[in-house]
């Protein structure tokens, strides 16, 4: 696995091995953490996240699973009952729905309808969104239901660092987390030392990836590659974009947000999932509520369209491209303002 | 011997290569199979081998447990309780689910098994803050090791499996009971529950309370399973079928099967056969699905006169015995009825402590909304001289 890294110091490293590496740091740090899922055990995930566990830990610790979300996640509910720190796979988006009734009927509100009594330590793991050209059902972008749901965590990491530090964060809370994983960002490489991970900044804080002065860029996940390609593109028009990752949508980072917004005075918000109903309706509904003195123009959205997830081959033209992301920045209104840093 | 296993009766068999080795049923399912017939011990003679002290114990809790339905459904009409469902005709499955447990093991009780978890130690008061209103879980799940009621039907069984699983992860011998409903057994949870406890060996014991209706819809539109019980076999692990009205047989029934997880044998299915003699709730209306003669039948074989028919017997039901027995159920009433006839006290506040560890800023931004509503709200009403008299909320967080 990672053995010469030491020797190596710094050295590319995907988001795949990170997360990897943060699943058996976390369970070679607290015996209550339990891996569980279909094709977590011999296979190491079809992403192989759980790569080398079983052998680590033992099928005890990392154990397969009946291909049945609803009982995946149903038992592990049982199992934080009684202590342990389950994390489970869902494998793909898609997959996850049988389980809802679970997650949201049980998993979320078990704090809540115990009284503080009984908190549940459940971290549900999904291989998330499009772009790797998946056939259907494999590429949706489910975040929405996630965050419609009260009393659970919804996090989703867009670096190599942010995928091992959010990820044993999540596994730490003692509140349960959806951790949402890019899929297509699962190859994506860092200079990252997995014997030194750098801290990153806990759950619930946006970061601000690239600063910028004349509109802020709200994304998350596996639109972030994708707005940085747009902010650095967006130079040759003069514009100087800011890009805020949220790394976390529940809890919202209104303040890190919100700051961000009064200084541009302008704010596009960026999501592969589908726009009506999505994630950005509720980010530009905040944004306008309390930036609404600030801003120079309306807070737009460049989201999946509403559409079921779309083929594969097609997938291309529903995905926000920079090019999508440069059109929408160019209807900031910009002619209207030649006085930058007004908005302060 | 099993179809699969006929040889020889195909021609030409030296032609074709022989089956691989998966080929035949991995378990005999015959072991698994429920009796033909339910399990019974009272009017039998397989009666006499029952404990008296245990028949005294059950006839004191199935006396205890009719009250408390009589009391609770009572309270619903007082407007003290939203909805009460009754398990009125079904304190025997109540009763011995509860006393068959150890300490260290948990109740996985649905919305319906409040004499269940009341039976096995908890404040009748907290078991009903559910019904009442005033919270959705008004208990510690881990001081009597009783899950929260559940209301989706049959959520609650893989958590049964999951809880019971982790205990013999840790290498402790706890069991996991978990009740149900006939309706449940027909959603996907139960069926997964079924499989993970199988596959897993889990310490568990599935105890489906078949009391002929989910809500309206009777059993023959629910299964078109031989009995429920038979669902056992599918899964790989034993069903049982028992009279849910006879109290010993449930008592034997269960004990056996939560012996048998606890010393790894695997989960056992438990299906007793009942009748809910009330409505469904109070907001239901029996007589629109089933006739008053079906009520009357089930009602001389009622779980109660049943065991009472057999201390009878045995000389055991003096007049001094049966008045203890009133008088503690009377107690239980009495006690039930005043302390829910006092308003709860309630903590607006307690909307935003418990949704997570630590609230987010948007809670504590809604907290102290609420906040500012309430005080401007007992603003109002002390300027027009009502001072604190809807001030229910009995206390201020810091």
């Amino acid at each position: 696995m990672t053995a010469t890294a030491t020797e190596a110091g710094r050295k590319p490293v995907s988001m795949a091995q990170a997360l990897n590496r943060a699943l058996r740091d976390a369970m070679a740090d607290d015996p209550a953490v339990h891996v569980m899922g279909e094709d977590v055990g011999e296979l190491g995930g079809v992403f192989r996240i759980t790569d080398g566990l079983v052998k680590e830990f033992g099928e005890e610790r990392c154990g397969d699973t009946p291909l049945a979300e609803a009982g995946i996640l149903g038992t592990a509910v049982g199992m934080a009952m009684y202590g342990l720190r389950p994390v489970v796979e869902m494998q793909f988006d898609a997959f996850a729905y049988p389980g809802f009734e679970q997650l949201i009927s049980h998993v979320a509100r078990m704090r809540n309808r115990t009284r503080g009594a009984m908190p549940l330590p459940l971290t549900i793991r999904v291989p998330y969104g499009g772009g790797i050209g998946g056939v259907e059902h494999h590429s949706d972008s489910s975040e929405a239901y996630y965050l419609a749901t009260p009393g659970l965590q919804v996090v989703t990491p867009a670096t190599v660092a942010d995928a091992y530090g959010l990820l044993r964060a999540a596994i730490a809370s003692d509140d349960p987390v959806a951790f949402l994983e890019p899929k297509r960002l699962y190859w994506s490489r860092a200079d990252w030392s997995p014997d030194a991970p750098a801290p990153v900044a806990p759950l619930g804080r946006a970061e601000i990836r690239r600063p910028g002065s004349g509109a802020t860029l709200i994304t998350y996940g596996p639109s972030l590659p994708v707005c940085m390609e747009a902010a650095e593109a967006a130079t040759a028009e003069g514009w100087d974009l800011e890009v805020v990752d949220l790394r976390s949508l529940q809890p919202f980072d209104d303040a890190t947000v919100c700051a961000s917004v009064r200084r541009t005075g302008r704010a596009v918000v960026v999501h592969e999932a589908s726009g009506f109903g999505g994630p950005g309706g509720e980010i530009a509904a905040r944004v306008t509520e309390r930036c609404f003195h600030y801003l120079e123009a309306p807070v737009l959205r460049v989201a999946g369209f509403d559409i079921p997830y779309p083929p594969p081959m097609l997938e291309r033209h529903h995905l926000p491209g920079v090019d999508r992301i440069l059109d929408t920045v160019g209807r900031l209104q910009w002619e209207a303002d030649r006085t930058e840093g007004s908005g302060d | 011997m099993t179809v699969l296993e006929q040889r020889g009766s195909s021609r030409n068999e030296s032609h074709w290569p022989a089956p691989p080795p998966a080929w035949r049923p991995r378990v005999d399912p015959a072991p698994l199979l429920p009796d033909a017939e339910p399990y019974r011990l009272l009017g039998t003679d397989a009666a006499a081998r029952v404990e008296s002290g245990l028949l005294t114990e059950l006839y004191g809790h199935l006396v205890r447990g009719r009250r408390y339905n009589a009391q609770a459904t009572a309270l619903t009409r007082q407007g003290r309780l939203a909805v009460y469902p009754s398990s009125t005709g079904q304190e025997a499955c109540q009763v011995a689910a509860a006393l068959v447990l150890e300490e260290r093991d948990w109740l996985f009780p649905s919305y319906r098994d409040t004499l269940a978890a009341v039976a096995r130690g908890l404040d009748p008061v907290q078991a009903l803050t559910l019904l009442r209103g005033d919270w959705h879980t008004g208990y510690d799940p881990r001081e009597h090791r009783v899950a929260p009621l559940c209301t989706p039907l049959a959520t609650q069984l893989p958590h049964a499996v999951g809880l019971a699983h982790a205990a013999r992860l840790k290498g402790d011998d706890v069991v996991a009971l978990a009740m149900v409903g006939d309706g449940g057994t027909s959603e996907g949870d139960f069926h997964e529950a079924l499989n993970f406890a199988a596959v897993w060996q889990a310490p568990v014991v599935f105890l489906v309370q078949n009391n002929g209706f989910a809500i309206s819809v009777p059993l023959a539109k629910q299964t078109a399973a031989p009995s429920l019980a038979h669902k056992a076999v599918g899964y790989g692990m034993p069903g049982r079928l028992v009279d849910g009205n006879d109290a010993p047989a449930l008592h034997q029934v269960l004990s056996e099967a939560v012996e048998r997880a606890r010393r790894g044998g695997g989960p056992t299915l438990v299906e007793a056969i009942t009748y809910r003699v009330e409505a469904h709730t109070n907001a239901d209306d029996a007589t629109r699905y089933r006739t008053e003669d079906e009520v009357e039948q089930w009602r001389g074989h009622d779980p109660i006169a049943l065991v009472e028919r057999e201390l009878s017997e045995r000389g055991l039901l003096t007049d001094a015995f049966a008045q203890q027995v009133r008088d503690g159920a009377e107690e239980l009433a009495a006690g039930l009825r005043d302390r829910m006839n006092q308003d709860p006290a309630l903590d607006p506040m307690d909307l935003f402590a418990h949704v997570y560890a630590e609230p987010t800023a948007q809670l504590r931004e809604q907290e102290a909304q609420l906040r500012a509503e309430l005080a401007a709200e007992a603003e109002d009403e002390a300027s027009r001289g009502r001072g604190a008299a809807h001030d229910t909320t009995g206390k201020e967080r810091p």
